[in-house]
C-alpha cells in the first residue's frame, strides 16, 4: 500500500496549486490580519477613556477619510511632490551611482583607494547632511533633493561593483575576439550582466530613499507626504494622518513590486545550467 | 558560407610576459598553406595557449610577426577568430543572439545577420534550439553555440585553445569529427592546440610538437590520411603512435610502446571517460628525428 503525504501547504489551502493564486490569496490573507490586529488596537485605545480621543487612528475612520483626501486633491498633490523629490533624487543617485560602481568594479586601485571613504560616507545617517544641505541649497526642495540622492548612491555603488566583482573575465575576451568596441563592452556585455545586481541595488536604494523622504518633508517643506502628515497632526486630523501613513506604505509596497518585477524580468541567474 | 583560407606566416616569434620573465617561447616559426589544419600538441607551460593568443591577436608577441595573406596580426579580428577551452557564451542571450553577436559588433542589419546567424545554426545542427537559452543546452551543445558564433564570422582561420577537453568522450568525437569536416567544407584554416594525440590525429593536415622552456617547436608530422578518419583505423593508430613518439622524443621521456598497437593503453569511447591517451602518459621511448 501506498501512502501519499500531502506537504503542509497543500493541506492547509488544497486548491492553491497555481503559484500566482497562492501569493494572491496568502498576501489577502496576511493583510487582513494586520486589517484585524489595527481594528483590536484600535478597540483597546476605545477601552481607555483616556486614549479614547485617538481611536479615529482605526482603520474605519482612516478608511472613511479617503473619498475627502482624493476629493480635494491633497492625496494627488502631495504625491506629485514627493514623487517628484524621490525621482530626482534616485535619478541622480543612479547617474552617479553606476558610473562609481563600475569604476569600483573594473579599477582596483581606485576600489582600494575609495574603500575607505565611501564606507566612511555610507555610515553616515543621511538626515545627518539636513543642516548643511539647508545651508548649502537656497531651496528645500533641492535640500531634500541632495539628501534622497546621499542616502541613495550607495546600495547602487556598491551592488554594481558586487555585479561587476562577478563578470567572468573570459567574456570580455570573447566580445573582444569578435570584435567588440568599448561600447560594445558597455552595453552588451557589461550592463546585462550586472543588471541583477543593478536593480537590486536601486530596489536598496529605493527603500532608503523613501525612508529618508518622509522625515526630510517633515521640516521646511508645504508639500509632500511628509508635509501632509505634519499638517495632519497640527490640525488634530488623525483620520487624515493615519491614511497619508497608508498611502505612504502603499506607494512603497508599489514601487519595490515594480522593482521585484524588473529584477525578475532582467535576472538570467535564476535559469536552471 | 563560402570562405577562402589563409597563408599563414609566423617569423620569429618570441614571447615573453614582462621584461623580467622567463621567456614563453622563442623564435617560432611556421608556414601554413590555404585552408590547411595544423594541430599544436605539447605540455602545459610551452607556450602553445600563448602563441594561439597571440596568432588571435589577443596577446602580442615580444618580437616577431604573424601574417595572414600578408596582413600582420595586432589585433583581434573577424578574419581570425578564437574558440576557447569552454564555451563562455552570455547567459542572458538565446542561442541565436549568441550566433550573431559578433555580425552585431560588425554593424551588420538585422535581415542579413539572421540569414547568416541561421546558415551557421544549421551547420552546427542546433535549429530547434536557437531560441533557447543557452543555459538550457548541454555542455557539447553548447560548444557548438561557440563554434556557430565563431563560423558566423566567416573566419578564414579558426583557434581551437582545447576546445574539447571539458566534454564527454561521444561528444569529443561528434566536435572533432564535425569541426574538421565543417572547416575543410569551407576551406578555412585550423589551428588546434590540445594535449591529445588523438585529436591531432583526427583533425590536422599537420602536426608540430612543442617542448621545452622557453618553447620551441621541435618536430612536425604530416597527418596524410583520407577523411573520414576512424579512431579505429590501423592507419590512424599508426600515425597516433608515430606521433607518440615524436612527442616522447621532444619532451625527452621514454614512450609507450603503441606503434602498431590498436590503442590499448587509451579507453575507447566508452563510458563518458576519456578518450585520449593524455602526453604525460609514460613507458618505454622510442626515437623520430627531432629537428630543434
Amino acid at each position: 500500500m501506498t501512502s501519499v503525504v500531502a506537504p503542509a501547504g497543500a493541506l492547509a489551502f488544497p486548491h492553491l496549486k497555481s503559484p500566482g493564486v497562492r501569493r494572491l490569496v496568502y498576501g489577502v490573507v496576511g493583510l487582513s490580519i494586520m486589517l484585524i490586529i489595527w481594528e483590536l488596537g484600535t478597540l483597546l485605545l476605545d477601552l481607555n477613556p483616556a486614549t479614547r480621543t485617538f481611536t479615529t487612528f482605526g482603520p474605519g475612520p482612516t478608511f472613511r477619510a479617503f473619498p475627502t483626501l482624493i476629493e480635494d486633491g491633497s492625496i494627488y498633490k502631495a504625491v506629485v511632490a514627493s514623487g517628484y523629490r524621490m525621482g530626482f533624487g534616485l535619478f541622480i543617485a543612479i547617474a552617479i551611482g553606476i558610473p562609481i560602481g563600475i569604476l569600483m568594479g573594473r579599477s582596483k586601485r581606485f576600489r582600494e583607494m575609495s574603500n575607505s571613504p565611501f564606507q566612511l560616507l555610507r555610515m553616515i545617517s543621511p538626515l545627518a547632511w539636513m543642516p548643511l544641505a539647508v545651508i548649502v541649497y537656497p531651496e528645500w526642495d533641492q535640500a531634500i533633493i541632495f539628501l534622497i540622492a546621499i542616502a541613495s548612491v550607495w546600495p547602487i555603488a556598491f551592488a554594481t561593483a558586487a555585479g561587476l566583482a562577478k563578470i567572468d573575465p573570459a567574456w570580455f575576451k570573447v566580445a573582444r575576439n569578435l570584435g567588440a568596441r568599448a561600447t560594445h563592452m558597455l552595453t552588451q556585455v557589461m550592463l546585462p550582466a550586472i543588471a541583477f545586481d543593478v536593480l537590486t541595488g536601486i530596489r536598496l536604494a529605493l527603500g532608503v530613499a523613501w525612508i529618508v523622504l518622509v522625515p526630510a518633508e517633515l521640516l521646511g517643506v508645504t508639500s509632500g507626504l511628509g508635509y501632509a502628515i505634519k499638517d495632519a497632526r497640527e490640525t488634530l486630523s488623525y483620520s487624515h494622518l493615519t491614511a497619508m501613513v497608508l498611502v505612504i506604505g502603499v506607494i512603497g509596497y508599489f514601487l519595490d513590486s515594480v522593482c521585484v518585477v524588473l529584477i525578475k524580468r532582467y535576472s538570467w541567474h535564476h535559469r536552471g545550467a | 558560407m563560402p570562405v577562402r583560407g589563409v597563408r599563414v606566416e609566423i617569423q620569429d616569434l618570441t614571447h615573453r610576459y614582462s621584461a623580467r620573465s622567463p621567456l614563453t617561447f622563442e623564435k617560432v616559426n611556421l608556414e601554413a598553406r590555404q585552408g590547411e589544419a595544423i594541430a599544436i600538441i605539447g605540455r602545459s607551460g610551452c607556450g602553445k595557449s600563448t602563441l594561439l593568443h597571440i596568432l588571435a591577436g589577443l596577446l602580442r608577441p615580444t618580437s616577431g610577426t604573424v601574417k595572414l595573406d600578408d596582413v600582420l596580426v595586432e589585433k583581434p579580428s573577424p578574419r581570425w577568430v578564437m574558440m576557447f577551452q569552454a564555451p563562455h557564451l552570455f547567459p542572458w542571450m538565446r542561442v541565436s543572439q549568441n550566433v550573431g553577436i559578433g555580425l552585431h559588433f560588425a554593424g551588420w542589419n538585422d535581415t542579413k545577420k539572421h540569414e547568416r546567424v541561421a546558415e551557421a545554426i544549421d551547420l552546427v545542427n542546433l535549429q530547434e534550439f536557437a531560441e533557447n537559452n543557452v543555459q538550457d543546452l548541454s555542455g557539447g551543445q553548447q560548444q557548438r553555440v561557440a563554434l556557430a558564433r565563431s563560423l558566423v564570422m566567416e573566419p578564414e582561420l579558426l583557434l581551437l585553445d582545447e576546445p574539447f577537453s571539458a566534454l564527454d568522450a561521444f561528444t569529443r568525437a561528434a566536435m572533432q569529427r564535425d569541426v574538421r569536416s565543417i572547416t575543410k567544407r569551407l576551406g578555412i584554416n585550423l589551428v588546434i592546440v590540445t594535449h591529445d594525440i588523438d585529436e591531432a590525429v583526427l583533425m590536422a593536415d599537420r602536426a608540430l610538437i612543442m617542448a621545452g622552456s622557453p618553447g620551441k617547436i621541435y618536430d612536425e608530422l604530416e597527418v596524410d590520411l583520407p577523411d573520414p578518419r576512424e579512431r579505429q583505423d590501423p592507419a590512424v593508430q599508426a600515425m597516433r603512435a608515430r606521433l607518440m613518439e615524436a612527442f616522447h622524443t621532444a619532451a625527452g621521456t621514454p614512450s609507450p610502446d603503441v606503434a602498431g598497437s590498436n590503442g590499448s593503453d587509451e579507453p575507447e569511447l566508452e563510458e563518458g571517460e576519456s578518450s585520449k591517451p593524455r602526453i604525460e602518459i609514460a613507458g618505454k621511448s622510442a626515437g623520430i628525428g627531432s629537428r630543434k
